[in-house]
């Protein structure tokens, strides 16, 4: 049992965002309004980005930004740099690049949904599907 | 329906739980994410760029041409907004407009087609205009100038603490929406025209990936910034860092056109008459 | 120049799509050839790259100068290579024959159109040739906002919604492959496929990479529209402009049915994916379900082009289970099926398009008598047909004989029967498209002149519509015609040596 305990406390983050994962997913393919699908879109979205971030966590490491880095020396050899001080830089460059592909996907989501309302005067799929089978 | 969101969601979720199992513990130092390709970043960043915000320097050089390829993503999200969503309406086919005559307060609502003998006295307002704004305006109209300086500050110290192209891109295209929304649509596009903020977009990511088709036609791979050396008269390590600055001045001209351009097409709904 | 191939097939569609959109709004007509020159340009650079890679082998290159895996390089082998080649010929002579029907629907957006379009080829033509997993993810979403975009501006209120609901699937399936990829990073630190892959089999026994490789294929199904996660296909494809769908459709599955004979392939190797998982069996059975469904949804549509989209869900049935077979032959025939279908559906997606520049519409009504008004157009159409039915000497016959072949060989009879049973089925298909084209209306034919017999005159589509139609047609007959030295030069090299 403490083994499981142990399990659970040391892996938390990974539990966290994949709840968050799943409430996203639920939303797109439950709920009926356009925009609240859009919007659970972006959460899972987010969620991702989280589990990506948490990736990169180190113990006892600051922030990837070398200190000391243009000092007086300025030159190659003045300080050693090691990788055990800082923190991993490879997930947040990803992430930067997948927060920029989700503000955009979620711009494009958006434009559409005015599109779709501005000829169906409404925002709710199934009302939206009424008046197709109506046609 | 909910029914079987609820299924497939706790199906995938429990999957990916059971998976999540065999990873390393949380800010594990040994973790293969850790040691495998990351130290040679940490390490060599230094020697090789001279620029010591790493993430800067892997997002700019390392894995640049992700980068290329990230600000391309951005600029056909506003290219998508501006194809999908702009109808140009003539003159004449224009809506009605509401004036209001500014020393009495008065409103009066123009129909389709008319129109009113231009004068300084009638001020043209937006269908969900509300009074009592003056504080917001001001207000906003003084910030924007300092918003600006401080993207452009983001933008030139990306090499040395946080920050960088899109970032500051971000926060120069707010300080145009903030004036947007306290004032309205008509006072931005006046600033800032429709034609300038397409070509515009498209010369950031033109900036970008000409810096790379440079690099390529001086006998390099494609957006080595080591081929630039001789062309800016340094070394070939700080030519690295100056092609960084390159491109994250071509970023931040796209990604601010880019919210601008998104703005005015969404918030207007393609007509560019009226905003939020 | 030629050590730079690699580079130009990407760079240059991807520059010329900036300068397009620039020169949208300073003057609208030079954005055709510059959309032209470029991709013209990318093409030969495209064959330029397959004789290197015949005589060469593997070529890498190293972007931005650094190696692999603290750069992004580009891997291209015999599969990349073709399927390159097949990516930007299809686009060239797509953005060629639709330009008529651009001008008449989008005339005062032609720049952003134009800058969407190269915008689509350039993500496609960089998924297939990247080395890179992240890499893949940027292009995939840069191929589908674009496609987005070019599938909306259909029908009024039926087109923006087939794309949201488009967009909700296609979002997920990338976010899934994005899992995926996180999955792998963490338990082998690098994101480099071969990288990965040198990594791997120490790790096969970990759950962790089990679970990466099912969320990676279960966001590229996804993509795909593989059964049962098919439902935005028809629906995407059919409300489109006509130029944009016989665009999309050709390519945009084919480019994933590619993503994963690479992960397949290389990342995975073929023991993980057919040995250590035993989940090939279930797959294959799902792709003969995708086979059986795609053909009987589509006879009960009366648009000729909704028909053609549950076609291509079948085409797709064909080239997963053919991947997942586990032996040689079959995946031959899935690779050679990426090649034939993406050509035989630009064929027939390209004569939809000219009928629906004619007649204004797609429905069965519109179609009669069509063989006398527009005879090149239905020709190129019919040899279409006769190669979704697997007739030789077109090519489609000849991928469908690796396929039977490497059904036969892996004892998986029930793939066979639904591959006959679909051939049956478009006989059927087609059979009744071209009986509505040859007869003519009944009515008013014989109620006006008795006297005089009157012909309907030919009203052909404009020839730059014709023209690449005939073209591509002629190319089905040809690439079948030469299947054999394909599969001997390219295919074969294609397929690692564990491959029974």
């Amino acid at each position: 049992m403490t083994d499981f305990a142990q399990l659970v406390v040391a892996k938390y983050n990974y539990w966290i965002y994949i709840t968050l994962m799943m409430i996203g997913l639920y939303a797109i393919i439950s709920k009926n309004n356009l925009v609240k699908k859009i919007l659970g879109m972006n959460i899972f979205q987010t969620a991702i980005i989280l589990f990506y971030v948490s990736i990169g966590a180190k113990k006892g490491a600051t922030i990837p930004i070398l200190e000391h880095g243009h000092g007086p020396a300025h030159g190659a050899g003045s300080h050693v740099v090691h990788a055990a001080d800082y923190m991993n830089p490879l997930p947040h460059v990803l992430m930067l690049t997948a927060i920029v592909v989700g503000v955009a996907t979620l711009g494009v989501a958006l434009a559409l949904a005015l599109k779709v309302y501005r000829h169906y005067h409404t925002l709710e799929e199934d009302e939206i599907l009424a008046q197709i089978r109506k046609k | 329906m909910k029914f079987l969101g609820l299924v497939i969601a706790f199906i995938t979720g429990v999957f990916l739980v059971y998976a999540a199992v065999d990873f390393p513990d949380w800010a594990d130092p040994e973790s293969p994410a850790s040691t495998h390709v990351s130290p040679h970043f940490i390490e060599k960043t230094m020697e090789e760029t001279s620029v010591p915000n790493i993430v800067t320097a892997v997002l700019a050089d390392y894995r640049t041409f992700d980068t290329m390829f990230e600000a391309t993503v951005i600029f056909s999200a506003a290219v998508v907004c501006f194809f999908v969503l702009r109808t140009f309406l003539k003159k004449e086919e224009r809506e009605e407009r509401l004036y209001r005559h500014v020393l009495t307060g008065v409103t009066i609502r123009v129909k389709e087609g008319g129109r009113i003998p231009p004068s300084d006295d009638f001020e043209r307002i937006d269908d969900s205009w509300i009074p009592h704004d003056l504080i917001i305006k001001t207000i906003c109209r003084l910030m924007v100038p300092f918003i600006q300086i401080f993207a452009l500050y983001v933008v030139a110290h990306g090499h040395h603490s946080p920050g960088g192209g899109f970032q500051g891109g971000v926060i120069l295209g707010a300080s145009v929406i903030v004036l947007a929304m306290s004032h309205d649509l008509r006072t931005t596009l006046q600033r800032m025209r429709e034609k300038v903020v397409g070509i515009l977009c498209a010369v950031g990511v033109l900036l970008y990936a000409g810096t790379g088709a440079l690099c390529l036609l001086l006998g390099m791979n494609f957006l080595d910034y080591s081929a630039l050396a001789p062309i800016l008269g340094v070394g070939p390590v700080t030519a690295r860092s100056h092609g960084i600055l390159i491109v994250e001045i071509g970023v931040a001209i796209a990604v601010m056109t880019a919210m601008v351009w998104i703005y005015n097409n969404v918030s207007s709904r393609g007509n560019y008459n009226e905003g939020l | 120049m030629s050590t730079q191939y690699p580079a130009l097939v990407v760079v240059v569609p991807l520059l010329s799509a900036f300068l397009i959109s620039a020169a949208g709004w300073a003057n609208k007509r030079l954005c055709f050839p510059i959309a032209v020159v470029a991709l013209a340009i990318s093409t030969y650079s495209c064959f330029g790259l397959l004789v290197r890679v015949l005589n060469e082998g593997v070529v890498v290159y190293r972007w931005a100068g650094w190696d692999p895996p603290w750069g992004i390089a580009y891997y291209v082998d015999h599969l990349n290579a073709l399927v390159l080649t097949v990516v930007a010929v299809v686009s060239l002579i797509n953005l060629v024959a639709t330009k008529k029907s651009i001008d008449e629907e989008f005339p005062d957006k032609l720049g952003p159109f134009y800058s969407l379009y190269v915008l689509m080829v350039t993500g496609c033509l960089g998924i297939v040739a990247t080395g890179d997993a992240f890499n893949l993810y940027v292009l995939l979403e840069i191929s589908a906002l674009t496609g987005y975009g070019l599938l909306a501006m259909g029908s009024k209120g039926r087109a923006p919604l087939s794309t949201l609901n488009y967009l909700y699937m296609g979002t997920i399936g990338a976010c899934f492959y994005l899992l995926g990829i996180g999955y792998l990073y963490i338990v082998t630190g690098s994101l480099n496929m071969v990288d990965i892959a040198g990594i791997l089999p120490s790790l096969y026994q970990s759950k962790a990479v089990m679970a990466a490789f099912i969320i990676c294929m279960v966001g590229v199904w996804l993509k795909m529209a593989l059964f049962p996660l098919h439902a935005w296909l028809p629906n995407a494809y059919t409300y489109a402009p006509s130029a944009a769908s016989s665009l999309i459709a050709p390519l945009a599955t084919k480019v994933m049915i590619y993503v994963m004979i690479r992960l397949i392939l290389t990342v995975f190797t073929p023991e993980f994916a057919f040995t250590t998982l035993s989940v090939s069996n279930a797959v294959v059975w799902l792709a003969v379900i995708a086979i059986v469904v795609g053909a009987v949804l589509a006879l009960q549509e009366r648009s000729l082009k909704k028909m053609l989209t549950y076609v291509i869900v079948a085409e797709v049935g064909y080239m997963v289970g053919g991947a997942w077979l586990g032996n040689s032959a079959g995946m031959t025939g899935a690779i050679l099926h990426i090649v034939n279908d993406a050509l035989m559906t630009l064929c027939v997606f390209l004569a939809v398009g000219n009928i629906v520049y004619k007649a204004k519409g797609h429905c069965f009504e519109d179609l009669q008598g069509l063989f006398r008004k527009m005879p090149f157009t239905m020709g190129g159409f019919v040899i279409g047909a006769l190669s979704i039915i697997g007739v030789p000497p077109t090519c489609g016959f000849f991928s469908k004989w690796y396929l039977i072949s490497g059904a036969i060989k892996a004892g998986q009879y029930h793939f066979m029967a639904a591959l006959l049973f679909s051939s049956l089925v478009c006989v059927v298909l087609f059979f009744r498209i071209i009986e509505i084209g040859y007869y003519e209306p009944f009515s008013e034919e014989h109620g006006h002149g008795h006297g005089h017999h009157q012909e309907p005159s030919m009203e052909e589509a404009p020839l730059s519509m014709v023209v690449p139609l005939l073209i591509v047609a002629a190319g089905l007959v040809v690439v079948g015609l030469y299947t054999g030295d394909i599969v001997e030069h390219i295919i074969r090299f294609a397929i690692p040596k564990g491959l029974a």
